[in-house]
C-alpha cells in the first residue's frame, strides 16, 4: 500500500521535534558565546546583534581584569585538582572493590554511597563552615577541596564500579594464572582498560567542583572560588561582567561533556540501574 | 616470567586475604564518615541545640521569617513545575536519541551538552537572554513580533520569574534525565515494541502500554534525584531574579553569609533534607513493585 508515505511521515516529524528541541540547547549556547566576545560598545548596545560580526575579547578581559578575578579563577582549578586527586585516590580502590568482591555488606556500602545524594552540599555546607573554623581552616582552598571531595567522593565510587564492572574480571584472573601477582593484573590488565572511564570520572569530578558555588561560598570569605566570586559580585554587576562570567563558567563544562560523552554511559550504567 | 614455586610474597597473601575489600573500602568510608556523616549530626545539632541547650528557636525564627512563605512556596512551585515538564522534554529527547534514524548520534550528542552546566552558570546565561536588551527583546523586535520592548523579568510580575527559572532549570538540567531515560530504554528488547508494532499498536500506544512501564526504574531514579536537585536550587534563582525571588536555600544561604546565624541556616537545611526524603519516599512507595509482579 502507501507503506513509503507511511514510513517517512512519522520520520520527518522525528527531525523536526529534534531540531526544535536541539535549538532550545543551542541557541543560548550561542547567544552567551556571542555576548561574551562582543566589543564594550555592543554589550550596550541595543537591539544587539545576532551575528558575530564584530568578535573582540574586551568583554572578556575587562572580567579577568577585575580585581581578583583571575587569582579566583587559578583558585577554582587548584580546588578541582585537590578534589580530583583525593576523591580518585579514595575513590578508585572502593569501586574496585564493589565491582569485584561479592563481601558481606557490599550492598549495604554501595546503598549507603547512593543515599548520600539524598544529604544535599546545602546540608554539608553550613556545619562544615562552623567546623572549618574551629580547626582553622576557614576560607581556604583546602576547606573547600574537603568539602568538594565529600560531594564527589560516593560519585567516584559509583562510576568507577560501574567502569571496572565493564572490564571482564577474566583477564585478570587469567593474568595470574599466567604468574601476575593480585596487584600486578590489576595494574598491568585492570588498569589499562580501565584507564579511559576512569579519566572520564576524574574530568566529570573536576567539573563538580568547578560548578559547585553554595559550599564554596559559605566556605570562603577573602579567597573565594571563580563561582563563589561572581556570585558575591553579581548582585549590581554590569552586563559584560555577567556575560563573560556566565561564558567563563559554562565553556569548561560543554567541552567536557564534548571530551568524555563516549563514557557517560559506561560510567553512569551501573548508577542508572 | 612465570616462576614455579612461588614464594609466599605480599601479592600471594593479598590474593587470598577476605580482608582486602574491606581495607579498599575502608578509606572511603573512613572520609565519608569524617567529612559527611559527622558534619550531618553537627548540621541537626546547630538547628537544635544553641549554647547547651536544646531549643526549637531556630525552627520558631525560621517558621516567623517574613521570606520563609515565600521561600518555601516558591520551592515547592519549582519542583512541581520543572519536574513533571522535564520529564516529558527528556522522554521526547530520548525517544528521538533511541529511534532509528540518521543523525540520532547528532541529536543525543546535542542534547547532553547541558549535562554539565552549573546553575549559577545557566542562570546568567538566561539572564542575558530574558534581561530588558538582551537577545531575546532584540530578536522578537528583529522579526517584527514586538515592537516595544517587553520586561520578561519584571520583578513585580511573579509568574514571569517563575517562568524564566524553570526555563533556565529545565534547558540546564533536562539532559541528566534524558541520559538516564535513554540508558533505560537501550535495555528495552526491541521485540516488544516490534511485536506490539505487528500486532497494530500506534506510535502512542507502544509509548503507552510498553516504553513507560518498562522505564519504571528508570523514572522512578531519574524521580529521585531530581526532586532532591531541585529543592537546592540556589543560584539559578539568584543569577536571574536577584533579591525578587528566594528558596529554601537561598534562605539558608542568606542566614549563614550575610546574617551569619548558622542556627537559622541550619533549620532551613533541616527542613530541605526532611522534604527531600519524604519526597524520596513517597516516591519509592509510588513505584514500588507489587509482589506478584515481581515473581515474574
Amino acid at each position: 500500500m502507501s507503506g513509503r508515505f507511511i514510513t517517512w511521515l512519522p520520520r520527518l516529524g522525528i527531525y523536526v521535534v529534534g531540531l526544535v528541541l536541539s535549538l532550545f540547547v543551542l541557541a543560548p549556547l550561542y547567544v552567551i558565546t556571542l555576548a561574551a566576545f562582543s566589543s564594550e560598545e555592543d554589550v550596550y548596545a541595543y537591539p544587539k546583534e545576532l551575528l558575530p560580526r564584530d568578535l573582540s575579547t574586551e568583554t572578556l578581559s575587562f572580567f579577568l581584569n577585575f580585581a581578583g578575578m583571575t587569582d579566583a579563577l587559578w583558585r577554582s582549578v587548584f580546588v578541582a585538582l585537590i578534589t580530583l586527586a583525593i576523591s580518585l585516590v579514595i575513590g578508585t580502590p572502593a569501586g574496585y572493590a564493589i565491582a569485584r568482591f561479592s563481601f558481606r555488606g557490599a550492598d549495604t556500602v554501595r546503598l549507603s554511597v547512593v543515599a548520600t545524594r539524598a544529604f544535599p552540599i546545602v546540608i554539608l555546607s553550613i556545619p562544615l563552615a562552623v567546623i572549618f573554623i574551629r580547626w582553622g581552616i576557614d576560607d581556604t582552598i583546602q576547606g573547600v577541596a574537603i568539602a568538594h571531595t565529600a560531594l564527589a567522593l560516593p560519585f567516584v565510587v559509583l562510576t568507577t564500579a560501574s567502569v571496572f564492572a565493564n572490564v571482564p574480571a577474566e583477564l585478570e584472573e587469567a593474568a595470574q594464572t599466567l604468574g601476575c601477582s593480585r596487584a600486578g593484573a590489576f595494574v598491568r590488565v585492570a588498569l589499562p582498560l580501565a584507564l579511559p572511564g576512569l579519566a572520564a570520572s576524574a574530568i566529570f569530578v573536576f567539573i563538580i567542583s568547578w560548578n559547585e558555588v553554595f559550599a564554596a561560598s559559605l566556605l570562603t570569605l577573602q579567597n573565594r572560588t571563580l563561582p563563589a566570586e561572581v556570585l558575591s559580585l553579581l548582585e549590581g554587576a554590569p552586563l559584560n561582567f555577567r556575560f563573560a562570567g556566565g561564558f567563563l563558567l559554562l565553556a569548561p563544562s560543554v567541552i567536557v561533556i564534548l571530551i568524555i560523552r563516549r563514557y557517560l554511559f559506561t560510567m553512569w550504567g551501573r548508577v542508572v540501574r | 616470567m612465570a616462576t614455579v614455586a612461588q614464594p609466599v610474597t605480599l601479592g600471594r597473601r593479598l590474593r587470598r586475604w577476605e580482608g582486602l575489600p574491606y581495607a579498599l573500602i575502608l578509606p572511603t568510608v573512613a572520609y565519608l564518615g569524617l567529612f559527611f556523616a559527622w558534619p550531618m549530626v553537627q548540621a541537626f545539632e546547630l538547628a537544635f541545640r544553641i549554647e547547651g541547650d536544646w531549643t526549637l528557636s531556630p525552627f520558631r525564627s525560621m517558621f516567623n521569617d517574613t521570606n520563609f512563605n515565600q521561600a518555601l512556596t516558591f520551592t515547592l512551585l519549582l519542583v512541581v513545575v520543572i519536574v513533571p515538564l522535564q520529564f516529558v522534554l527528556a522522554l521526547v529527547m530520548a525517544l528521538i536519541a533511541n529511534a532509528k534514524i540518521r543523525g540520532r548520534g547528532l541529536f543525543l550528542a546535542i542534547f547532553i551538552l547541558p549535562l554539565a552546566i552549573s546553575d549559577l552558570a545557566a542562570g546568567l546565561v538566561w539572564q542575558t537572554i530574558l534581561t530588558e536588551r538582551g537577545y531575546l527583546n532584540t530578536f522578537l523586535t528583529k522579526v517584527g513580533i514586538i515592537d516595544q520592548d517587553y520586561i520578561w523579568l519584571d520583578p513585580t510580575k511573579p509568574n514571569n520569574l517563575l517562568i524564566a527559572v524553570v526555563v533556565a532549570e529545565i534547558w540546564r538540567s533536562t539532559a541528566f534525565v534524558m541520559v538516564i531515560f535513554l540508558a533505560g530504554l537501550q535495555g528495552i528488547p526491541h521485540e516488544y515494541t516490534e511485536a506490539a508494532e505487528v500486532f497494530g499498536a500506534g506510535f502512542f500506544q507502544r509509548v503507552r502500554r510498553i516504553i513507560l512501564p518498562m522505564l519504571k526504574p528508570a523514572i522512578q531514579v531519574a524521580l529521585l534525584f531530581r526532586i532532591i536537585f531541585a529543592f537546592e536550587a540556589f543560584a539559578v534563582i539568584i543569577a536571574i531574579t536577584g533579591r525578587a525571588k528566594t528558596t529554601l536555600a537561598t534562605e539558608a544561604w542568606r542566614w549563614q553569609a550575610e546574617y551569619f546565624d548558622s542556627h537559622i541556616a541550619a533549620a532551613y537545611s533541616a527542613l530541605i533534607l526532611v522534604l527531600s526524603l519524604v519526597s524520596a519516599g513517597l516516591v519509592l512507595f509510588l513505584f514500588r513493585t507489587p509482589r506478584a509482579q515481581m515473581m515474574r
